[in-house]
């Protein structure tokens, strides 16, 4: 069984890169190094893809509502961000740039660069992101495994019947619901005392704050169901494994059994989903962001796409596309050390 | 007369499905004394599997022992509470399984899987475990033990995990090894090997012995007594060079006919069973085996099943007829009329659902 | 070797009536109860679609039969009204039937959600196809492309998409193709490898049988089964996309009164009037919950290892 999520280049590709060390380390320093490599053309074609639907699109970044610059401004502004100059140089200036990690000036914000808005905004996406993460993989985890332990009980229906409604509600739909009821509901309820912001600054790194209750809610909801009906499936078909009744009749306590044969092997599948949560976080906080107004990076995503921002745009889609890569090269890397069986040669 | 290790009294398992209630162990007693080897053979589905897991409780869902009693040096197994039966697990009785492939836990070093087992229970100090590991392998001769132990499952071949298997069983040093056709999964070089293992363990530890097969072979080779079971009842039971001269249940003649036999080369022909066991959950009335009995008579179909009667000195069996008054002529009859070949066709008839090899799979080694 | 003694090989003794496949699966499907209600519920909701939109009914056969209103006539005196007989979910900020927007959104989700599986089908089986009959650098090609692909986040890339082509019901189709073909392209390619390697197959073609008529002959009965779970669980994302698209203001435009459009509308009065939001989340969850069950249904249902 190879690794197989991720893109293990092929052989012949480069030389350099098809030679192949002795030993463990060596083995994954090659394979890390690897792929990382092929980062780099998957980027390259991030950017192509983005850049030409962008400028595909209908409209430009000097459009506004209402009031329209003059074709003179229009004119000063497109020579300015060079803008005028053939699509295919824009290209390939785009791409050099982007090679010395110069992203370009926001279209929108005069003067700023796309670098410094992403990581002005990058707080409160990564604050939201990781709170959300902290919590939903024991929620979800923990969950799964009481419900396939106590199987067909009333822990297992409750968890397994609440995992199926939150695994297929939108997290628009859960965010409203949480807005009506903690928000104007219990603001009704208690006369305006006690109910749950809607919005505002959430302080940055600060996972522990009432701002970040419900947003972190319709974030995770979706996920940790899914986390949870994973975790139960898995664990159920550990349970009937011929390896657990080989445990059983060895006479270990049930805790080890639980712990070192069942959930030692039912939790490896759970691992490899974590590299498709993280990119649903991404997504999500689109969403989440925009609901509950955190000026967060999906949040000014949404908006460098109505404005046609093309250098926020593809600044953005590169984070996301840098980031998705890492966290899939990372929970790769980790299941070879929890699954001995995997090798990393293709 | 040998002391009693481990004795099965009217033992009902049963298992709880929507179709009904499968009666998997029906009514089976038997005992094993110390130090002895005993087999206990049958068809696949005629409860063999289910009685071995029993004397574990290791009884998968929805299966439950129902009623019957089961005595290990005296005391009851099923009234041991949850503390009781686990430390008697693996440490008083250990068991092999069926697959080595999928018996042992494929992310954990086997060298730990077998320590586990004597960790698990409080006959060897953490430290002495560490270095049986090693001794154990040894024993079942895994070469090179010391480099072995560190090594995951899927980098042992097939019989190697069988062995791995067997160690783990024995490290406890407990006084009965059940082994449910532990070498079913292997090549046929490798069954030869882990059988020789086996004999040998035997004879060296005195364990006793269960032995879980449907191949006659291997129960000729390594038990003294053979217990023959179908459709969750036993059938027949004596000592093995008895039961495989004289054989008296029928059930258990045909089983020894369908077993090819070097030293009988061409002589006779190769007898296989026609149908298929019966439906546990709604048995045949009578005698169970009527069905597909060759030597069937009225009384099989209209009384009540048999009861287990001695034939011999040492040997029970359940039948009205007993081979011992079948006529020559009739066995001859049987031998050709019931030949595997026809039986093919006749079954290929009655279930269209189960294609069967023209070729009649009597080969049980 | 090693099977049991005599013939008497099979020993599933609960030899089951001889059915056909499909016939088999829906015995199996009927029996799941929350796959048969996400299917009533499916029914209902096409058919509310349908009436909603119905030919030569200006409104709707809803509004000739009196049972809801005209999702686009604006009534300014008559604006977030409370439910009541002649609004059964009330009216929205210019006044409009919010019981018959909703009726009508059913429409727009359950064409998006439905007929785009069809184009899905058409990529992703085409490129999976060619990418396991051709093998070697299309097959790698095709490969790393869809690799790409994965490097988005795939609302990411259905937000360029749909920006690109303009906000518009057949941009958000093209898009949702466009963006959603992966999985299947890799569930055909792995059918279209694992037949090939079938020896039957192999001795075939050697005997001068076209390959490609052989390789459709078997991967057709073989694929059905997953590939129809798997657009199944591709229409919930589907919908899904499409009110997100919309919520975030860049998928379909009022006044076409598509669940996500009305979500957002419902969502800037939310403070005034949370009625008004609550009808088309509902109804996005609903309809998503059931094809879900759906699909849970048909996987258990056509999937034999899973077979009880």
């Amino acid at each position: 069984m190879a690794v197989t999520a991720g893109a293990p280049l092929r052989r012949g590709v480069l030389p350099f890169i098809a030679w192949r060390p002795k030993g463990r380390t060596a083995t994954l320093a090659v394979y890390i190094v690897r792929r990382l490599l092929w980062m780099i053309p998957v980027l390259f074609f991030v950017i192509v893809i983005t850049f030409f639907l962008m400028h595909q699109a209908p409209g430009g970044p000097w459009d506004r509502e209402g009031r329209q610059l003059s074709p003179a401004v229009v004119n000063n502004l497109n020579i300015k961000y060079g803008l005028d100059k053939p699509e295919w140089q824009q290209f390939l200036l785009y791409v050099w740039g982007a090679a010395h990690f110069d992203f370009g000036d926001s279209l929108q914000s005069p003067g700023q660069h796309v670098s410094t808005l992403l990581l002005e905004s990058w707080p409160y996406t990564f604050t939201l992101g990781a709170a959300t993460f902290l919590l939903l993989v024991p929620i979800g985890v923990g969950l799964g495994v009481i419900a396939a332990l106590r199987q067909n009980s009333w822990a297992d229906y409750t968890a397994l019947g609440m995992a199926t409604v939150f695994a297929s509600t939108p997290n628009f739909v859960v965010g409203i619901l949480l807005i009506i009821v903690f928000a104007i509901g219990l603001n009704k309820l208690t006369g305006g005392n006690f109910y749950l912001p809607t919005g505002g600054l959430p302080e940055p790194y600060n996972p522990f704050q009432v701002q970040l209750l419900m947003p972190v809610f319709t974030l995770g909801a979706l996920p940790t169901a899914y986390i949870a009906r994973l975790t139960r499936a898995s664990t159920l078909e550990t349970l009937r494994q011929d390896f657990v009744r080989t445990a059983w009749a060895k006479g270990l306590k049930g805790r080890l059994v639980v712990t070192r044969h069942v959930l030692k092997n039912s939790l490896i599948p759970v691992v490899t989903a974590l590299g498709p949560t993280f990119a649903f976080l991404i997504t999500g906080s689109f969403i989440v962001e925009t609901l509950f107004s955190i000026p967060g990076i999906g949040r000014s995503f949404v908006t460098s796409i109505e404005s046609r921002d093309y250098t926020m745009i593809l600044g953005t889609t590169l984070l996301f596309a840098v980031l998705i890569a890492l966290v899939n090269l990372v929970v790769d890397v980790l299941y070879v050390f929890i699954d001995p069986r995997v090798r990393l040669s293709d | 007369m040998a002391q009693t290790l481990l004795r099965l009294e009217d033992l009902h398992t049963q298992f709880f499905t929507g179709r009904g209630v499968v009666k998997a162990v029906d009514g089976v007693s038997l005992h094993i004394d110390v130090g002895e080897t005993l087999g206990i053979v049958g068809e696949s589905g005629c409860g063999k599997t289910i009685t071995a897991l029993s004397v574990l409780r290791l009884v998968p869902e929805p299966g439950k022992i129902v009623s019957g009693k089961i005595e290990f040096r005296g005391q009851d197994v099923t009234k041991m509470d949850d503390e009781e039966i686990r430390d008697f697990r693996g440490n008083d009785v250990a068991m092999i399984f069926q697959d080595p492939m999928t018996s042992l836990n494929p992310v954990t070093k086997v060298g730990f899987q077998i320590e586990e087992a004597m960790t698990a229970h409080n006959r060897f100090s953490s430290s002495a475990a560490k270095s049986r590991v090693i001794e154990l392998l040894k024993r079942v001769r895994v070469p090179a033990a010391e480099s072995r132990v560190k090594d995951y499952p899927h980098q042992f071949s097939g019989g190697m995990r069988q062995r791995a298997m067997i160690a783990m069983g024995l490290a406890n040093e407990p006084s009965l090894l059940i082994a449910d056709e532990p070498t079913t999964a292997l090549d046929v070089t490798v069954q030869a090997q882990i059988i020789q293992l086996m004999k040998q363990l035997n004879r060296e530890l005195g364990t006793a012995m269960m032995l879980i097969t449907h191949n006659m072979a291997l129960v000729a080779s390594l038990c003294q007594r053979v217990v023959v079971m179908y459709a969750g009842r036993v059938v027949e039971e004596g000592p093995v060079e008895q039961i495989f001269t004289s054989p008296q249940h029928p059930y258990t003649w045909s089983l020894l006919r369908s077993v090819p036999r070097v030293d009988e080369a061409r002589k006779d022909r190769l007898v296989s069973i026609r149908g298929l066991p019966p439906d546990l959950v709604n048995p045949p009335p009578g005698c169970k085996f009527h069905p597909r009995c060759p030597f069937v008579i009225d009384r099989c179909r209209v009384e009540p099943e048999p009861p287990l009667e001695q034939v011999a000195t040492n040997q029970v069996a359940r039948c009205w007829v007993l081979m011992s008054n079948v006529k020559e002529e009739d066995i001859a009859a049987a031998k050709t009329s019931a030949l595997s070949l026809d039986a093919a066709k006749i079954l290929k008839q009655d279930l269209a659902v189960a294609p069967v090899d023209e070729v009649p799979s009597n080969a049980g080694n | 070797m090693a099977t049991a003694i005599g013939i008497a090989q099979p020993v599933d003794w609960d030899v089951p009536e001889q059915t056909g496949l499909w016939k088999d699966a829906w015995i199996r499907f009927r029996r799941n109860r929350l796959a048969v209600a996400g299917l009533v519920v499916v029914i209902i909701l096409v058919v509310m679609a349908f009436g909603a939109r119905l030919p030569g009914t200006p409104g709707g056969l809803w509004k000739i039969l009196h049972l809801a209103g005209d999702p686009f006539t604006q009534d300014v005196t008559n604006t977030y009204a409370l439910p009541s007989l002649q609004h059964p979910m009330g009216t929205d900020i210019l006044g409009r039937d919010l019981m018959a927007r909703v009726f009508y959104g059913a429409s727009i989700s359950l064409t998006i959600g439905i007929v785009v599986q069809f184009l899905i089908l058409f990529i992703g089986g085409s490129i999976g196809m060619a990418a396991g009959y051709f093998g070697g650098w299309i097959d790698n090609l095709l490969m790393r492309f869809t690799d790409i692909m994965f490097a988005f986040p795939d609302l990411l890339l259905v937000l360029v998409f749909v920006a690109a082509f303009g906000p518009s019901f057949w941009s958000i189709f093209i898009a949702l193709g466009l963006v959603y073909w992966t999985n299947l392209a890799r569930l055909v390619r792995g059918q279209v490898l694992s037949i090939k390697e079938k020896e039957y197959v192999e001795a075939a073609i050697m005997t001068g049988t076209s390959p490609l008529k052989l390789i459709w002959k078997h991967l057709v009965p073989n694929s059905l089964g997953p590939v129809i779970v798997t657009l199944t669980f591709g229409i919930p994302a589907a919908i899904f996309t499409e009110a997100a698209l919309s919520f975030l203001g860049i998928g379909i435009r009022p006044p076409e009164p598509s669940w996500g459009v009305m979500i957002e509308d419902g969502y800037a009065g939310i403070f005034a009037d949370p009625l008004q939001v609550i009808f088309p989340a509902i109804a996005v969850a609903f309809t998503m919950l059931s094809f879900t069950f759906i699909g849970d249904g048909l996987r258990d249902a056509l999937d034999p290892r899973m077979k009880r």
